[in-house]
């Protein structure tokens, strides 16, 4: 029988059709994955199946009896509970008031004693370390995992879907988790884990549901599959990659990191050095100190222990403006946060970090027509699809946002160039744009630090290959040393040299 | 001895609108409101207070009379803040300036004249027989209005909702983390729609006390800046029942102290500062305490 | 610049909009308390406009209002809500007159700019206190200003009533040297040179906002705090520089109505300029040009509400509720999306 049975959902949001008559069958008992790149549609699949959005079309069976799920209550009654990407739990409140909160024991008054029995009941059957009186702002990111699944498991679900569970955790912290979603398969519950990444999928899944741009791709049998099978289902075509021509290069270190202590899990401190013309990536799962380092080296965040040298000069101690000044091109990962302001015009959004260069700053007042001039060039130049120079920037696409970004950045003769996952939520097109950008920049000599949590984008463009774990260098080496698995070990914490983290 | 009875009974009648009005703060903001218009409603609650004892000539249909109007207006408050959002400080001066318009407005229809009615039957002070005459807790029991005792029942009903019931660990939740509440299936909305109802007539009820209580007529802006003491109070006393209680009743010290502090001839302007200071200084140098609940503002779909 | 220029047009529209519904709601109200709504907006619109002594009035009621809807609006576009006008305006007119009274010698030509000035300081510094703590610690600006005006308030009544009160019963202080009063320009009326002041902080307030380089950068902070400071602007002295110049303007409010209107600080001499100058912000899209238009549009309503009450039953407070309807149906974007919705259906 299938858990779950959706027919022909269909999803409209404003100006994207997120589900197109996605068909899913999931049996039960089973470890079932929704597999498929950023923007597919499965989250939002999801939702729909939790409550928190109402189809468009279609419709629902669970356990082969017809229903609507108009709210997460509903979906509690039916068995169903999810897990978040982003914790839905109150900092302020202890573990235990976060799991029974909306299912608490008592008709009106609450009644404490018999809901700490109960969750402490699941707890032990499940043998979960959890401190019922710990406040959870207190907790570590697994540990916050956990009280999101003992709360499903405490309304009684027994289908339990998780949204891209592992993308915050440690290496250990996913095995633990895997183990836990195992045994809940054991005693008879149905998992639903929605992934982009094909190890876990390969790892834990016995079907897997391919989502393609809100489409369902395939459906198939995990042993019967390949990890290539199911990133061509996933991706579509075979991806013409842009691959650079790997040297070595003699030009000059631009950048230098001497000693630097990126965060509080380091123990040992980051040595780095880039040249001119070459391309440095930084590779490792998200979360492993590259936000960290990304603000250290532009300036957002006070270096406490080490040094920073750009083209010989110690910039250790200047503010983000000198260091720009310097010619540092900044492409933050998050672009809506850190690079742009919606309300602006695509203009004013050019001006941003280079208002009191000379070129638009005469005696304090906003030299206009230069800058209309340069935002003219510039948009035809990256070929950025704008209604004009004068609307606002939250009006245009995620790409043609970056390609005018990289265009402000890259457009004022930068000796470095930090891109931070520049690619992210871009389509095809603007994602070959932009890597044949920096491969350009590169042939113009530039030092290129490129950090992504996208291995084949590092493996197509680096010249050289750093690997973060924790907030340290696991492991440094020329492109071409390692291949795709091995570099995977080195982001999972084996250090270069033998030892495990 | 005399002296410091009297000091401590005029402390208890001065705390009452205070006290009141850090409730209507403390009961909106818990639930992720921004609460700037107690000024407007506790304004409303006074007039509608003397209205509807003119009418009927009962003090007590007044009272009740103050309680429907704040807590309509409350609601209103919530439809502009959770179904129009808007911009939720924007609205509480607003909801201050509409108050003291319409109040005025009215009071020219009904009195045909401005600036104030004339005395109402008014809500009378009261000595509980047989409690009045215990030694020091009489200071409680003797001369003292009856809205006092409404007031202490307020407070302990709320901190019994919010910390003994299942409502009210929600509510408190959604003041925190709404999505997650949201996802919890409660419906965030709804509890923030009662407990602006809850919220305004409290406030109306503090007002009502200035216009029946205190006094027996309603006066042009008689609030009078005790909305935004009862404000401070909610922040001063760390958004929680006890805590409001317990910084109205300073404030009101520092009120009634002027009276009774002999040979210091301190302004009257500078007393009133004080709680406004007291305020400003925890904010600015106390820091984490006073950060208020997380979700102060937030909205959900 | 022609993009610009039609969204703004349509943002105005769609604040008229809210006028327009806000006034129908005081005509229910009207009608509702038995009397002619059309009498008592006949007798505003002749209050206000009916003569060139009345309509003079009303620029000069327009003044202050002006002044606090630039300072609000400057604030906003920085990113903040100076709720502190109030208190500003109230440090501005009593530093004015202190120095005034100082100083009585001086020449006008030197007394004047110098009273301007001295308003302006302490405007800044009223300013300085909240724009501090939010940018350094993340504090509330509203609370803060919330709390000081309170304080400022109470303390220049303090003064006004204690060391620099006149003798007489008014609770208001001396007359200001002749030499620090502004000119009149028309007639009998209030109005004054404060007019033409007020154009000129109205100019320079929108060719430092959308000429200037660190205007630029202070919208550019209103609008995104994080990328401006990626970008490298100083975000946390744009936050504090922002309020303080939104208290410097608030507080000409103050002063113009020492210098201009009564020759002295009266105690509480203004009805709540400051919260009104939130609403003739917002109605005026944080715009100089919106922010006249509006302030113009509030005065002749206080100036016309004197006559209403006088020549009808209805009192002069319900502009006091018109106004306050605007504030309400203009902060909720709901409403502007109705409006744009019945505009395009």
């Amino acid at each position: 029988m299938y858990a779950i049975d959706m027919r022909n959902i269909t999803k409209r949001f404003p100006g994207v059709l997120a589900n197109d008559q996605v068909n899913l069958q999931v049996e039960e008992k089973q470890i079932h994955c929704l597999l498929g790149e950023n923007g597919c549609g499965k989250s939002t699949l999801m939702n729909i199946l939790f409550g928190l959005h109402q189809p468009d079309g279609g419709e629902l069976y669970i356990r082969e009896r017809k229903t609507r799920i108009s709210n997460p209550n509903d979906a509690y009654q039916l068995g169903i509970g999810m897990v978040h990407q982003h914790f839905m739990l109150v900092n302020q409140m202890t573990v235990l008031e976060n799991i029974i909160l909306g299912n608490e024991c008592g008709s009106f008054l609450l009644d404490r004693k018999s809901s700490r029995q109960k969750v402490l009941a699941l707890v032990t059957e499940f043998g979960f370390k959890l401190n019922l009186d710990d406040r959870v702002a207190d907790l570590s990111v697994g540990m916050k995992q956990r009280v999101e699944i003992v709360k499903t498991l405490y309304r009684g679900a027994d289908i339990i879907i998780l949204d891209e569970p592992t993308a915050v955790l440690t290496p250990q912290e996913v095995s633990e988790l895997f183990k836990i979603l195992k045994q809940l398969q054991k005693e008879g519950r149905t998992i639903i884990f929605i992934t982009h990444k094909l190890n876990e999928t390969m790892e834990l899944s016995n079907q897997v549901t391919v989502l393609r741009k809100g489409q369902k791709v395939a459906t198939v049998n995990t042993k019967d599959t390949t990890p290539e099978e199911l990133a061509s289902l996933m991706v579509g075509r075979s991806v013409e990659h842009v691959v650079s021509e790997r040297k070595q290069t003699d030009g000059e270190v631009i950048l230098k990191i001497e000693e630097l202590m990126v965060n509080s899990k380091a123990v040992h401190p980051v040595n780095l050095a880039l040249r001119a013309g070459e391309i440095l990536g930084i590779a490792g799962v998200e979360g492993n100190g590259q936000q960290e380092l990304e603000e250290l080296l532009v300036g957002t965040m006070a270096v406490k222990n080490g040094k920073l040298f750009l083209s010989g000069q110690d910039i250790t101690r200047l503010p983000v403006a000198k260091r720009k000044k310097l010619g540092i091109g900044y492409i933050p990962a998050d672009r809506h946060k850190n690079a742009m302001i919606s309300s602006f015009s695509v203009a004013e959004n050019y001006l941003l970090g280079f208002e009191h260069d000379a070129c638009y700053n005469d005696r304090g007042f906003v030299k206009r027509k230069q800058l209309k001039a340069d935002a003219h060039r510039l948009i035809e130049e990256f070929t950025v699809k704008a209604a004009g120079i004068d609307h606002p920037i939250g009006t245009l696409s995620g790409g043609n946002q970056q390609k005018v970004i990289l265009g402000r950045e890259v457009s004022h003769n930068p000796v470095l160039v930090i891109a931070a996952q520049p690619i992210r939520g871009l389509d095809i097109g603007a994602i070959e744009y932009v890597h044949k950008t920096l491969l350009r920049l590169k042939a113009e000599g530039k030092a290129i630090l490129l950090i992504s949590a996208e291995l084949s984008e590092i493996m197509n463009l680096s010249d050289r290959i750093a690997v973060f774990y924790e907030g340290e260098i696991s492991a440094q080496f020329p492109n071409g040393t390692y291949n795709k698995e091995e570099i995977g070990l080195f982001m999972a914490g084996k250090k270069a040299g033998g030892e495990q983290a | 001895m005399d002296m410091m009875f009297q000091f401590v009974a005029m402390t208890l009648k001065l705390s009452i609108p205070l006290v009141l009005g850090a409730m209507c703060g403390t009961i909106a903001e818990r639930g992720g409101i921004i609460l700037l218009g107690v000024e407007g409603l506790m304004l409303i609650g006074a007039f509608s207070g003397v209205l509807g004892s003119y009418l009927t000539g009962n003090a007590y249909m007044g009272l009740l009379l103050s309680m429907a109007a704040g807590a309509v207006l409350g609601l209103l408050y919530a439809i502009f803040c959770l179904k129009l959002r808007a911009h939720q400080s924007v609205v509480g001066v607003g909801v201050n300036m509409f108050a003291s318009g319409l109040t005025a407005v009215l009071l020219k229809v009904f009195w045909q004249r401005e600036g104030m009615t004339d005395p109402v039957v008014s809500v009378k002070n009261v000595s509980v027989p047989g409690l009045k005459d215990i030694p020091v807790l009489r200071v409680l029991f003797h001369d003292q209005s009856p809205y006092l005792y409404l007031t202490f029942l307020i407070v302990l009903g709320v901190w019994f909702v919010f910390y003994r019931t299942k409502a009210g660990l929600r509510y408190r939740a959604i003041g925190e983390q709404p999505f997650a509440a949201q996802t919890s299936g409660i419906n965030v909305n709804r509890y923030r729609y009662v407990a602006m109802a809850a919220a305004g007539m409290i406030a109306g009820i503090g007002g009502s006390f200035l216009s029946l209580s205190q006094n027996n007529l309603f006066v042009v802006d008689m609030v009078a800046g005790r909305g935004f003491m009862g404000l401070a109070a909610n922040i001063f006393g760390g958004w929680s029942p006890l805590g409001s209680l317990g910084a109205g009743m300073i404030f009101a010290v520092a009120q009634s102290a002027r009276f009774y502090l002999p040979d210091i001839h301190i302004p009257t302007q500078f007393v009133q500062m004080l709680p406004y200071a007291l305020t400003l200084f925890i904010l600015l140098f106390v820091g984490k305490k006073a950060k208020g609940p997380e979700a102060l503002g937030q909205l959900v779909s | 610049m022609k993009t610009r220029l039609k969204s703004f047009a349509g943002d105005l529209g769609s604040s008229l909009f809210s006028i327009l519904i806000a006034l129908a709601i005081g005509a229910l109200i009207i009608l509702a308390i038995g009397e002619n709504p059309a009498e008592a907006y006949q007798a505003l619109f002749k209050g206000a406009l009916g003569s060139s002594q009345s309509f003079a009035n009303t620029l000069s009621k327009m003044i202050p209002l002006a002044f606090t809807g630039l300072a609000v609006a400057l604030g906003q576009r920085g990113g903040m809500l100076n709720i502190g006008a109030e208190g500003q305006l109230y440090a501005g007119a009593m530093a004015t007159t202190l120095f005034a009274l100082t100083f009585p010698d001086l020449p006008a030509i030197v007394m004047v700019p110098m009273c301007l000035i001295t308003g302006f300081l302490a405007g800044m510094l009223a300013g300085a206190i909240p724009g501090y703590f939010k940018a350094k610690h993340n504090t509330s600006e509203v609370i803060v200003a919330i709390m000081l005006n309170y304080l400022i308030t109470l303390f220049t009544s303090w003064l006004v009533n204690g060391p620099f009160k006149a003798p007489g019963s008014v609770s208001q202080t001396n007359p200001i040297p002749a030499g620090a009063m502004l000119t009149k320009i028309w007639g009998n009326s209030q109005l004054t040179t404060a007019l033409f002041l007020l154009i000129l902080f109205a100019a320079v307030q929108y060719l430092f906002l959308w000429k200037s380089v660190k205007g630029f950068q202070l919208r550019a902070v209103g609008g995104n705090r994080f990328a401006s400071i990626s970008a490298g602007i100083k975000a946390d002295w744009m936050m504090i520089l922002t309020m303080m110049l939104s208290g410097g303007i608030a507080a000409m409010a103050g002063s113009t109505e020492v210098m201009g209107k009564y020759g002295c600080f009266i105690d509480g001499f203004s009805p709540s300029f400051g919260f009104t100058g939130i609403a003739v912000a917002i109605l005026g899209r944080n715009h100089p040009i919106g922010v006249l238009l509006t302030a113009f549009l509030f005065g002749v309503l206080d100036t016309g509400a004197l006559r209403m009450g006088r020549v009808t039953n209805v009192s002069a407070n319900i502009i006091v509720v018109v106004q306050s309807l605007v504030i309400l149906l203009v902060s909720a974007p709901e409403i502007i999306k109705f409006f744009k919705r019945t505009k395009e259906g």
